[in-house]
């Protein structure tokens, strides 16, 4: 498998945008032809990363090393590398991103919004698969920072043209404002605004790390750098606040989180699981990949910041979802409070916090992804997503009714299902934090994580109540409902699959990424940190 | 005295005087539904002149020629390459929107040709006379192309205000580098460099370097320099407008620089903060500005205006801080040659817009991107790509814009790139606005009668030229990077 050593990780990023080069030689009506080829490229994408699985050599080595890596000269002029490669914190990722583009495809087989035009959706979504794999191999921070700026233009357009079309007034507008212009654009404005500092951030880090060597942007070499104490005081302080800027509107993490309810909202359907399952890890996968292994002295004494931020953010988007009439608004808004939880656990800085993580984010990106995906079905059928409206979907629709709840319980945490163990091993990481870390500061979160728990589980069944149960309303009486068709159905079942197997057996991500873990929490918070760390504070 | 004269040197030039003579010879003798033959002419000259460019880079020797005067190296070579490509893309672009509208062809190819003759020769000026012969000559032609729309007012109007305007800044100009000469008897950028040192406290000097700069900021448009433009870019025919954006102001800026780092390198304590003050004025109130234009091409003037204070950022960054300024002047080289590609291409699918839409307001592009998707997809890569998205080329502008900033590092140079990040944002709102008018907006109920002709040829090859330089570069900067380098050799060597 040598080809697959060098050549794996480049077909796994590039093979998308390839398929969407193609889409745009074929031509628009035969739409059978555009689906196809979008369907194999993914899943083609889909193959090799789980091919990667199997080729990848579990418990082998230190943080910091990565497998399938490749490392060109990209531009010379800068000793910025074309280098790429996975290690456990990012397989996971890299899996779910390619295992979402693939039921996206699936999906959108036969749901269009309008005004319909397969062809330029589907492109725009293989060069979105080309952006987020891309960011969780990307071992170079220009190259990060490429790609994770690529995701912006096909969202922009994904939200701006296919999204929600109801006119709102916004405060400050004149006249009424169709809602996806409004938040097409402020998605856009929001995470270039974050990322203009964050690449002033690495800029900042190229040029100190020229005093240690050759300015590099390379982020094994500044990982080792930051390891040995090169960057600190000041000039630590500046750079961590700049990426934090551009990581955190990712997140997004409160209060720069304004943009996402009206994002998710307005997206469509696809628009909205892609954003939710992966666009967001993007952000809290840069934490653990940049801003804590180059910045470790620095991340620590964010720590307690990020900690206080992430759980504002956990009760914060609880109670926002008690407050929403729109069931969809109600999922956007309880991302804010489970990448709450993810946030907690990286701020711990502890192996369980960072393993709760990243669990946390698959869990997300597999439960919030479904919870989209219904929510698209469901209002592609009512032509509503007012939950006052809603009701008696059970009755209606027993097995989509059936999948909503299944889908809300893993979303509120139960127990034996995927959404369980992020948010309990946040709690008891938070409990334990990082020697040095102020405990006060930790415990208190976990408790205040503990009650948003509680209102976790209070909105979802408010959800599942307002929904799901009750008898339907009257206007709904004399309608033909379809229950769940073969394209939702397929695209559905992995999903329901794999919570329930995370659920019972969380080895499957833990495998990959404990080791991974704990030897990044060993080496970048070594004696020495720790140490300095007690005498400090 | 006898001059050596290196006539493969001067090539590129004397192929253009040539060309420019044969137009007008050309033009004497056909008759009116042959005058086409004038811009074919005019574009193949262009062309030609790129072959004696590529053998002199390839043989890489530097050649001095009349004293120091004159120069032709990396630098020279880099940006007459630019003059050159955009002089042709500009070309290309007027064919179609000359002819259709019955203007005077011979005379404006002539025009046209004379003013990259000028742009050709600033590059290689080393001392103020041919620098300011070659300025002029570069700007002088286009009083009267932005005239050229004779039955139109604001055609008129573009042409006086630019005339007028263009004149008093020459004026100032000139009175400034006649000072200059004045207090050191020197006209050569190398005597000069020597002859200025520990003058910079010479209230006289002071004057004269103000002058120098004033009169360059109103070639350039910058702010507060820059109420021309707008009007002017506005009036002129829009091929015309694509080349004052793209080739007048690149000429401008070389000159510009040139004069500041070869000249007065000395004098850097006097024109360095001014620089940072027309830097941060530009992109301030270019963009503001911009935010609330409804014409594309005003749009594009006041983003013309802004992106020069992008453009002068890493320069005036270095200088402030006094470090690393050959790394802020390769910086500020890579910046405009991105720009002015991504430029051309802008303006070419203006001309191609206006054309299927016989409009220039922004809302009357709503829902093109449905009537002519080809269309809708180059207007978001250009536009984009000015906004600095990556992997579109202006990514890479505004990196080597913000590495040459923080690598000068110091407290005023960091306020300059919190000013810069937070106009890049406000850039991207502008520039959305008009991508989402051509694929967010629906179309008008009634959709405009598709335009009686499709694009031309010469539109399209332009248009095919610019994006894909545009989207090349994006992926792989390292060709941009080799312009950097060749600045960054005269700026090692100056």
């Amino acid at each position: 498998m040598e080809w697959f050593d060098t050549w794996g990780l480049t077909l796994i990023v590039f093979l998308p945008l390839a398929g969407a080069l193609l889409l745009g030689l074929l031509p628009r009506d035969n739409e059978d032809a555009l689906k196809g080829t979008a369907l194999v490229v993914t899943l083609a994408a889909f193959g090799l990363s789980l091919l990667m699985i199997t080729q990848y050599d579990f418990g082998g080595g230190s943080y910091n090393t990565y497998q399938f890596e490749v490392n060109e000269t990209w531009i010379g002029a800068i000793n910025s590398n074309y280098h790429i490669g996975v290690d456990g914190i990012s397989l996971p990722l890299l899996v779910l991103s390619t295992f979402v583009m693939v039921l996206s495809v699936i999906y959108s087989w036969n749901h269009w919004e309008e005004p319909y035009n397969p062809k330029g959706f589907l492109i725009l979504m293989l060069i979105l698969a080309t952006g987020m794999n891309g960011t969780f191999v990307a071992l170079d921070l220009v190259l990060f920072f490429i790609f994770f700026e690529v995701v912006l233009l096909p969202m922009y357009f994904m939200i701006g043209i296919w999204g929600d079309r109801t006119p709102r007034k916004i405060p400050g507008f004149s006249r009424e404002i169709e809602t996806r212009l409004y938040a097409s654009i402020k998605f856009f404005l929001f995470t270039l605004f974050g990322s203009a500092f964050m690449l002033l951030g690495f800029l900042a880090l190229y040029f100190r790390s020229g005093e240690f060597g050759d300015r590099t942007f390379d982020i094994i070499q500044l990982t080792e750098l930051g390891g040995m104490g090169a960057f600190t005081g000041t000039f630590a302080f500046l750079v961590f606040g700049a990426m934090f800027l551009g990581f955190a509107v990712k997140v997004p993490m409160w209060p720069l989180h304004t943009w996402l309810p009206d994002a998710h909202t307005a997206a469509p359907t696809v628009g909205s699981v892609l954003l939710a399952a992966i666009l967001l890890k993007l952000g809290s996968y840069a934490f653990i990949r940049i801003s804590i292994p180059i910045l470790p002295e620095e991340a620590a004494s964010w720590a307690p910041a990020i900690a206080i931020l992430a759980v504002i953010g956990i009760i914060y988007g609880s109670l926002a979802c008690l407050a929403q009439t729109d069931m969809k608004r109600l999922i956007a808004f309880s991302s804010v409070g489970h990448m709450g939880f993810v946030m907690l656990g990286i701020a711990t800085m502890t192996d369980i916090g960072i393993n709760a993580a990243i669990i946390g984010m698959v869990a997300h990106g597999l439960i919030t992804g479904l919870l989209f995906f219904l929510a698209g079905s469901m209002s592609h059928r009512y032509h509503t997503r007012e939950m006052a409206r809603l009701g008696g979907n059970m009755k209606l629709m027993p097995i989509m009714g059936g999948i909503l709840a299944f889908t809300a319980m893993a979303s509120l945490g139960l127990p034996g299902l995927a959404g369980f163990w992020g948010e309990f091993m946040a709690l008891v990481g938070s409990y334990n934090p990082l020697d040095g870390l102020p405990l006060g500061v930790f415990r208190t979160s976990m408790v205040l994580g503990a009650i948003g728990t509680v209102l976790t589980a209070g909105y979802m069944l408010y959800m599942l109540q307002k929904v799901n149960l009750g008898e339907p309303k009257e206007e709904w009486l004399d309608k033909e409902f379809h229950d769940v068709d073969r394209f939702e159905m397929t695209a559905w079942v992995p999903l329901i699959i794999l919570i329930v197997i995370i659920g019972f057996y969380p080895r499957i991500v833990f495998e990959s990424t404990t080791d991974t873990v704990v030897s990044l929490v060993d080496t970048v918070f070594g004696s020495e940190i720790t140490a300095s760390l007690n005498s400090g504070g | 005295m006898t001059w050596e004269i290196d006539y493969l040197a001067l090539a590129p030039e004397l192929v253009i005087v040539v060309t420019l003579l044969v137009v007008l010879a050309l033009d004497l003798f056909l008759t009116r539904p042959n005058k086409y033959w004038t811009a074919t002419a005019a574009v193949a000259g262009t062309a030609l002149a790129a072959i004696p460019l590529v053998i002199l880079a390839v043989e890489g020797e530097n050649v001095s020629m009349f004293e120091g005067s004159y120069v032709v190296d990396e630098f020279a070579l880099v940006l007459k390459g630019l003059f050159v490509v955009s002089a042709y893309l500009v070309l290309l672009l007027s064919h179609h929107y000359i002819e259709s509208e019955r203007f005077y062809q011979g005379e404006y190819y002539f025009l046209l040709l004379a003013s990259v003759l000028g742009s050709l020769v600033m590059a290689s000026a080393r001392d103020l006379i041919i620098l300011f012969i070659g300025l002029e000559l570069t700007t002088g032609p286009l009083f009267l192309l932005a005239g050229w729309r004779k039955g139109d007012a604001k055609s008129n109007e573009a042409s006086v205000k630019y005339f007028i305007l263009g004149v008093l800044s020459t004026a100032i100009l000139l009175w400034g580098m006649s000072m200059l000469y004045g207090l050191t008897g020197e006209i050569t950028f190398a005597g000069l460099a020597t002859a200025t040192a520990g003058l910079a406290d010479e209230p006289a000097m002071i004057v004269a370097v103000l002058f120098v700069i004033v009169g360059f900021a109103f070639k350039i448009s910058a702010a507060p320099f820059h109420f021309w433009a707008p009007d002017t870019y506005e009036g002129a025919p829009t091929p015309v407008t694509a080349y004052l954006s793209v080739n007048s102001k690149a000429a401008g800026f070389v000159a510009f620089l040139l004069v500041m780092y070869l000249a007065l390198p000395e004098l850097s304590e006097i024109w360095a903060p001014a620089l940072w003050i027309l830097a941060a004025a530009s992109m301030t109130l270019g963009n503001l500005s911009a935010l609330r234009q409804s014409n594309i091409v005003r749009l594009l003037a006041y983003s013309s205006i802004a992106q020069a204070g992008f453009m002068l950022v890493p320069f005036a960054a270095a200088a402030v801080a006094g470090t690393n300024i050959e790394e802020g002047f390769s910086a500020t080289v890579i910046y405009l040659v991105i720009y002015a590609l991504m430029n051309v291409g802008a303006f070419a699918t203006v001309i191609a817009g206006a054309n299927r839409t016989a409009t220039g307001d922004i809302d009357g592009w709503a829902g093109l991107g449905k009537i002519d998707a080809r269309l809708g997809v180059l207007i978001g890569i250009f536009f984009f790509s000015l906004a600095g998205i990556p992997p579109l080329a202006g990514w890479f502008a505004k990196f080597a814009m913000f590495r040459a900033v923080i690598l000068a590092g110091g407290t005023a140079t960091v306020v300059l790139a919190v000013i810069a990040a937070v106009n890049a944002v406000i850039a991207l709102y502008y520039y959305a606005r008009v991508i989402k008018a051509v694929w967010l907006d629906d179309a008008p109920a009634e959709v405009p009668a598709r335009a009686e002709t499709p694009p031309s040829v010469s539109l399209r090859l332009a248009l095919l030229i610019s994006a894909a330089l545009t989207i090349v570069i994006g992926f792989f900067p390292a060709i941009a990077t080799f312009v950097g380098d060749a600045s960054r050799i005269i700026a090692a060597g100056g």
